[in-house]
């Protein structure tokens, strides 16, 4: 079909796409990799030696570091868990034939496309603080004593902005595997005699597998690097309690100009980022061939 | 076909579904009523919820204090010049993968998208010391180039999805009559995938006017978007909150109504395929 001319042509012209997205990661990566295993500071000059993996050593053994890969398991665990279920059922109640559903969708779906920034902040101000936040107003209405959230429970607190930001995501992707689920299969089940419980159990959720597993893995692709959430709430604050690994990095790089160390940080950021993306990349490939 | 279901479920269901939907866009909602409330009223308790005495100061403020519109043209600048750039190279990319594939096509194609898997950490360092060292740091050049190579990934992809619907034959009718390959492109793919490039601009100015990873790391006071700008309201000077709200609503607004549109292409875009 493509003959030889348009096949160089082709080439030709995928050419500048591979060359760019080349040069910006490798490139970049080599350098990373490279300053990983040299001795560079910003602050203290000197010649660049190589030592080894003591950059690494030093980022591992910080006990910042265990607190951050704690820290950033807990807020993509905290994530899925609420995106995933919440996402689930927020699929089945949309999916129903309720009155003014496209609207209702839009609600739902809106908190994808605030920025970050502006999320964490409105979050942090007014819902969450502890005297004047909507909260803390609700709580107090209630007789109940308003929490200092991001005092008492930091970690939680932007692990709830994240999933609210999320969420819409899941819930986007969910509906539209449910809305491919046949009509026919479920009536099927219904004539049987199948219970509501043992519909989703046996029917629905098995349909639903593969989108939850997608939503899973792009989501902790992202997760992985939550930034913005936190410099602007806490500055991975009290202490490291809200510190991610992406955070340290950040911290490591940009506050105490210790490119080396955060260089060893990025490229462990990397692997821990390269475990996930083997399984979702099989699942896309999987797919283009279908 | 809709189930037939009792009227009574349907409205119970419904109330169910409207309270949820509000719950979880009151975050927006009470920033937009915010936006109009003075700085004493943003913070009453109990809350003045509708009944309040409705006011534009805050806008005005935002503007004066902090040259609001600039970090808006810089959003856009950002936005829609790193989306053009990327369609420019994306287009003939999507084109060479959909229609003239060879042997390597699906893994340079997955490459691609390795690209994007990639944490922005890994390669902070590096991107901040070459932009220091080329003056890129906190211009508006660097950040666009930069938010294009972010992107680049999903244009091609999303762009090589909708060109694969496309039959290959009337590309080749067309090349039987002589059209060359530039004119092949803009006269007989571009208007039939017309729906599908808008949709791929529509996302991509998304998702790069909601960047904040790199826009946070790499500007200043000069080339700071809304992402940076707003981020700028995290030190508290005092009771700031009807006028975060007027910067938010302002700088959200544009965004979620172009979001609402773009509902079905965000499962395409970013999902790369894998959910249909």
């Amino acid at each position: 079909m493509a003959t030889l001319h348009t096949r160089s042509l082709a080439r030709l012209m995928m050419a500048p796409s591979v060359a760019m997205l080349f040069l910006w990661m490798a490139v970049p990566l080599g350098m990373t990799l490279y300053f990983s295993f040299i001795r560079y500071n910003l602050l203290i000059p000197g010649p660049r030696s190589f030592v080894g993996f003591s950059n690494y050593y030093y980022f591992v053994t910080d006990p910042a570091f265990v607190a951050a890969l704690v820290n950033t398991l807990v807020i993509i665990g905290g994530t899925l868990l609420i995106t995933v279920i919440g996402g689930i059922l927020l699929a089945l109640l949309l999916d129903q034939p309720i009155f003014g559903q496209g609207i209702v969708r839009l609600l739902v779906i809106s908190p994808f496309f605030v920025l970050p920034t502006v999320a964490a902040l409105v979050w942090k101000n007014m819902m969450m603080n502890p005297v004047y936040g909507v909260f803390a107003q609700i709580a107090r209405s209630l007789g109940l004593a308003p929490l200092d959230w991001f005092a008492s429970v930091p970690l939680l607190s932007i692990t709830l902005i994240v999933a609210w930001q999320w969420l819409p995501f899941a819930t986007l992707i969910l509906l539209t595997a449910l809305q491919s689920l046949s009509e026919e299969q479920r009536e099927a089940a219904e004539m049987d005699g199948a219970r509501r419980f043992s519909i989703f159990f046996y029917i629905i959720l098995p349909h639903l597998a593969r989108a939850i597993t997608v939503v899973i893995l792009i989501e902790t692709i992202f997760l992985l690097t939550v930034f913005a959430e936190i410099l602007v709430t806490t500055n991975g604050g009290p202490g490291v309690a809200t510190t991610n690994i992406a955070f340290l990095v950040y911290a490591q790089a940009l506050l105490q100009f210790d490119v080396a160390g955060a260089s060893a940080g990025g490229i462990i950021a990397v692997i821990l980022a390269n475990i996930v993306a083997v399984f979702l990349m099989r699942m896309i490939g999987r797919n283009l061939e279908a | 076909m809709a189930r037939a279901i009792p009227t009574r479920r349907r409205w119970l269901l419904s109330l169910l579904a409207w309270a949820v939907g509000l719950i979880i866009f009151f975050p927006i909602l009470w920033t937009v009523l915010t936006s109009f409330k003075t700085e004493g009223e943003a913070i009453a308790a109990p809350p003045h919820i509708l009944f309040f005495h409705w006011t534009l100061e805050n806008y005005a403020e935002v503007q004066q204090r902090s040259n609001y519109i600039e970090h808006v043209t810089n959003s856009v600048v950002i936005a829609l010049g790193s989306t053009l750039l990327a369609l420019l190279i994306g287009v003939p990319a999507a084109w060479a993968a959909a229609f003239a594939p060879t042997r390597r096509t699906k893994d340079l194609l997955m490459w691609m998208l390795s690209t994007k898997m990639m944490p922005p950490v890994g390669v902070l360092v590096p991107i901040y010391l070459l932009f220091r060292d080329w003056g890129l740091l906190d211009t508006l050049t660097g950040l666009t180039v930069l938010m294009m190579l972010v992107n680049l990934p999903i244009v091609v992809w999303m762009l090589y999805t909708y060109f694969r619907e496309i039959p290959a034959d009337i590309l080749e009718a067309a090349r039987m009559d002589g059209a060359r390959l530039f004119n092949e492109i803009v006269h007989v793919l571009a208007p039939m995938a017309a729906p599908g490039i808008a949709s791929t601009m529509l996302l991509n100015i998304i998702l790069a006017w909601n960047e904040a990873f790199w826009t946070l790391n790499l500007t200043a006071a000069k080339a700071a978007p809304l992402s940076a700008f707003i981020a700028s309201y995290s030190s508290p000077e005092g009771l700031f909150w009807a006028k975060l709200s007027a910067a938010s609503t302002m700088a959200i607004a544009p965004i979620l109504i172009l979001g609402w549109f773009s509902q079905r292409q965000l499962v395409r875009g970013l999902t790369f395929g894998a959910v249909k």
